[in-house]
C-alpha cells in the first residue's frame, strides 16, 4: 500500500511540475492543486498505512481498544485541505480579477508592477 | 502561567474582530490603534516574564507536550514578539494618515490585526505543524493586504508573490510530513532528540533542506527571492513597511529556530550551503539595488541583502555570529519599516517615488530629510547608529575564525548600501526638483504627516538609542545566542522532565 501511494504522489508532482512551469497562470494553478494534494498525501502516508479500526474511544473507557489506525496525520491532512481550499478560492478570485483587469493570464504579458523598459534604463 | 503567552496572540485577534465590525466607523481605526498598544504592553509582560524566569512554556488545553500544542518563549521569541507589537503600533499610527475610508471599509484594520497575530504566534509556537498554520494566518492576510485598494500593478505583484509563497508553503509542509513519518513527533523540543536518535540522518539531511528552501522563499535568499522585487514596491507604504519589517524575518527566525535547535546533526553540509547562500544573497540584493532607480525597489533589494547578514550570523554558528544575526534581525526590522515610512511621506511631499521624477526634498523638508538619513546610514553600518555594531558583531565573528573572504564580502556590501542610499539622498533630498516644482510639505494635509511623522521619529529615536547605548541590547543578544546554542533549558521546560 506504500508503495502505491509513494507511486501516486510521485505522479501527482510530476504532473503538477509540469504543470507548474507553463506560461499560462490557470496551468500554474491547477498545477498547485495537484501538489498540495501530493503534500497531503505524503503526511497521510507518512503516519504508516496500517489496518485498524477508527481510533474511537467508547464510552467509559480511558483510551481506544484493540488496535487503531493512526489519527494524528488525519487531523493534520484536514487542516492542510481546510487551508488549502481557503487559499485556493483566494488565488482564483484573484486571478479572475487580474485577468478582468489586465485581460490575460500568460504570466509573461503580466509586466505592469516591474514594467519591460525598467530593465534597459 | 499560559496567559502571558496567549495574551499576544489573542489581543490582536479580538482587536481584528472588533475593528473588523467596526470598519465602516472613523472608530475602527482607534480600535486598531488602542490594540495594538494593548499589544505592546502584553509583549512587554511577557518580555518581563522571560527575563525573570529564563524560557517559559504553556501547553495548550493542558494536553501535555509532545502531544498538545505548546507555546514557548525563549529570548529570541520574546524579543521577536516585542519588536513585533513595536512595529505595529508604529504601523498602525501610520495607518491613519495613509490609508484611504474606502480601504479602512474593506476591513484592512482586522487584516492588519490578523497578520500581526500570525506573525506573532510563528514566533510563539512550539509545535511545527503549529508553525505551518501561523504560516498560513500570516500568508492569507499578506495576500489581502497586498492587493487591497486594487488596480493593475498591484494585482500583477499580488499574482507572482502568492503563487511563489504557495509553492514554498507546499514544500514546508512535506518537509513536515515527512519529518513526523521519520521520527513520529512534532514537537520542536521533542524533536531534537528524535532527529538525533534518528535512524537514516542522510534522509534527515534531505528533509533538513526541505526546510530551508521552505523558509528560505519566505525569507527570500538567493536565488529564491524573485518575488520580493516583484510585489514589496505596489502597496499602501503602510502595508510595504510592515511586510519588509516583519515578513521576511519570520522566515529568518523559523530558520534560526530549525537550523539551531533540531537540524544540528550535519552542521558542516547545511550551515556550509547556508553560508555561500548568504553570501549571494548579500551580493546579489545589494547589485540589484543599485541597478533600480525608485525609492522603494532600492529599499525592496536591501532587505534581500540585509536577510543575508542575519542567515550569515546563522551560518557561521559561532555564538558570537549567533548574537550578531540576532541583533541585526532586531536592529533592521525598526531601521526597514522606518525607511519605507519615510519613503511613504517623501511621495506625499513630491508626489512620486520615482527618483528621476522628485527632488528637492532637503530644501522643502530638512526635518525628513535628517529623518531619511538615520535609518539610511544605520542601514548601512555607520557609526554610532544600531547597525554599525549589528555589522561589527558580524564581521569579528567572521574574522575570529579566520574567514577573510566573509568579512570582506560583508564589508563590501556595507560599502555598496551606502551607494544606494546616497543615490537615493542625492537623487529625492539633494537635487533640485525636475519639474522645477519645490516639493512643499504644504500639500499633504496636516493630519496626515503628523500621523506619518510620528512612527518614523519614534523609529529613529529607537536606532539612536540602540546606536549610543548598545550595551543592554548586546548583552540580550548574547544570551539569546547561548539558548540558541545551547537548548536545553528549551527542551526541558517544554517537556517538562528535570535534568
Amino acid at each position: 500500500m506504500e508503495a502505491l501511494t509513494a507511486i501516486v504522489i510521485g505522479v501527482l508532482t510530476a504532473a503538477s511540475v509540469y504543470l507548474m512551469l507553463a506560461r499560462n497562470f490557470m496551468r500554474f494553478l491547477f498545477g498547485m492543486i495537484l501538489l498540495s494534494n501530493a503534500v497531503n498525501l505524503t503526511i497521510f502516508a507518512s503516519g504508516r498505512m496500517t489496518k485498524g479500526a477508527p481510533a474511537l474511544v467508547p464510552y467509559g473507557e480511558d483510551g481506544p481498544l484493540g488496535v487503531v489506525g493512526n489519527a494524528l496525520p488525519q487531523a493534520l491532512v484536514l487542516t492542510a485541505i481546510v487551508i488549502g481550499f481557503g487559499l485556493l478560492a483566494f488565488t482564483l478570485a484573484l486571478v479572475f480579477e487580474g485577468y478582468r483587469r489586465m485581460n490575460s493570464v500568460d504570466t509573461d504579458e503580466m509586466r505592469f508592477a516591474e514594467p519591460k523598459e525598467d530593465t534597459t534604463k | 502561567m499560559s496567559w502571558v503567552l496567549v495574551l499576544p496572540i489573542a489581543v490582536p485577534f479580538a482587536t481584528a474582530v472588533v475593528a473588523y465590525l467596526a470598519r465602516n466607523y472613523p472608530a475602527g481605526r482607534w480600535i486598531s490603534l488602542a490594540g495594538s498598544a494593548l499589544s505592546l504592553v502584553v509583549s512587554a509582560i511577557l518580555m518581563v516574564a522571560v527575563l525573570n524566569e529564563g524560557v517559559i512554556a504553556a501547553q495548550m488545553s493542558n494536553w501535555n507536550a509532545p502531544f498538545g500544542i505548546t507555546l514557548v518563549a525563549d529570548y529570541l521569541s520574546a524579543v521577536m514578539v516585542v519588536i513585533t507589537a513595536i512595529t505595529g503600533l508604529a504601523t498602525a499610527i501610520y495607518a491613519l494618515g495613509e490609508i484611504p475610508e474606502e480601504t479602512e471599509s474593506l476591513g484592512f484594520y482586522a487584516l492588519f490585526q490578523v497578520l500581526i497575530a500570525g506573525v506573532t504566534g510563528a514566533f510563539l509556537t512550539g509545535d511545527l505543524f503549529n508553525l505551518y498554520v501561523w504560516f498560513e494566518v500570516m500568508l492569507i492576510a499578506s495576500f489581502s493586504l497586498l492587493v487591497i485598494g486594487g488596480g493593475k500593478e498591484r494585482l500583477d505583484a499580488g499574482i507572482k508573490y502568492v503563487a511563489l509563497n504557495l509553492v514554498s508553503t507546499l514544500i514546508f509542509l512535506s518537509g513536515i510530513g515527512l519529518l513526523y513519518g521519520v521520527t513520529g513527533t512534532l514537537n520542536m523540543a521533542d524533536l531534537r532528540q528524535a532527529v538525533a536518535n534518528a535512524e537514516n540522518q542522510g534522509l534527515i539531511t534531505v528533509i533538513a533542506m526541505m526546510f530551508m528552501v521552505g523558509f528560505g522563499v519566505k525569507a527570500a535568499v538567493f536565488p529564491l527571492f524573485f518575488w520580493l522585487p516583484a510585489s514589496y514596491h505596489t502597496p499602501y507604504f503602510t502595508i510595504s513597511a510592515v511586510f519588509a519589517g516583519l515578513l521576511t524575518k519570520v522566515g529568518v527566525y523559523a530558520m534560526m529556530r530549525m537550523f539551531t535547535l533540531v537540524f544540528v546533526g550535519d552542521v558542516g553540509f547545511t550551515h556550509e550551503i547556508l553560508i555561500w547562500v548568504s553570501l549571494l544573497t548579500m551580493f546579489t540584493g545589494v547589485i540589484g539595488a543599485a541597478a533600480q532607480s525608485d525609492f522603494r525597489k532600492i529599499l525592496s533589494f536591501h532587505i534581500i541583502s540585509q536577510i543575508g547578514y542575519m542567515t550569515l550570523g546563522l551560518a557561521l554558528f559561532t555564538p558570537l555570529a549567533l548574537m550578531g544575526g540576532v541583533f541585526y534581525l532586531v536592529h533592521h526590522i525598526i531601521v526597514k519599516a522606518n525607511l519605507f515610512f519615510v519613503a511613504g511621506l517623501a511621495k506625499q511631499y513630491a508626489g512620486s517615488t520615482d527618483l528621476n521624477k522628485i527632488g528637492g526634498l532637503y530644501k522643502s523638508s530638512p526635518l525628513l530629510a535628517a529623518l531619511f538619513i538615520i535609518p539610511a546610514f544605520s542601514l548601512a553600518g555607520f557609526p554610532p547608529l544600531s547597525g554599525f555594531w549589528a555589522k561589527y558583531l558580524i564581521v569579528k565573528a567572521a574574522l575570529e575564525i579566520d574567514a577573510w573572504f566573509i568579512a570582506f564580502v560583508s564589508l563590501l556590501v556595507g560599502l555598496l548600501t551606502i551607494f544606494s542610499m546616497t543615490k537615493i539622498w542625492g537623487m529625492a533630498f539633494w537635487k533640485p526638483h525636475p519639474d522645477g516644482i519645490d516639493p512643499t510639505p504644504d500639500r499633504a494635509p496636516a493630519r496626515v504627516t503628523r500621523a506619518m511623522m510620528i512612527p518614523i521619529i519614534g523609529l529613529a529615536a529607537m536606532t539612536i538609542l540602540i546606536g549610543f547605548y548598545p550595551e543592554p541590547f548586546v548583552q540580550f543578544a548574547q544570551t539569546a545566542a547561548q539558548q540558541l546554542l545551547d537548548p536545553t533549558d528549551y527542551v526541558t521546560t517544554v517537556l517538562g522532565v528535570q535534568p
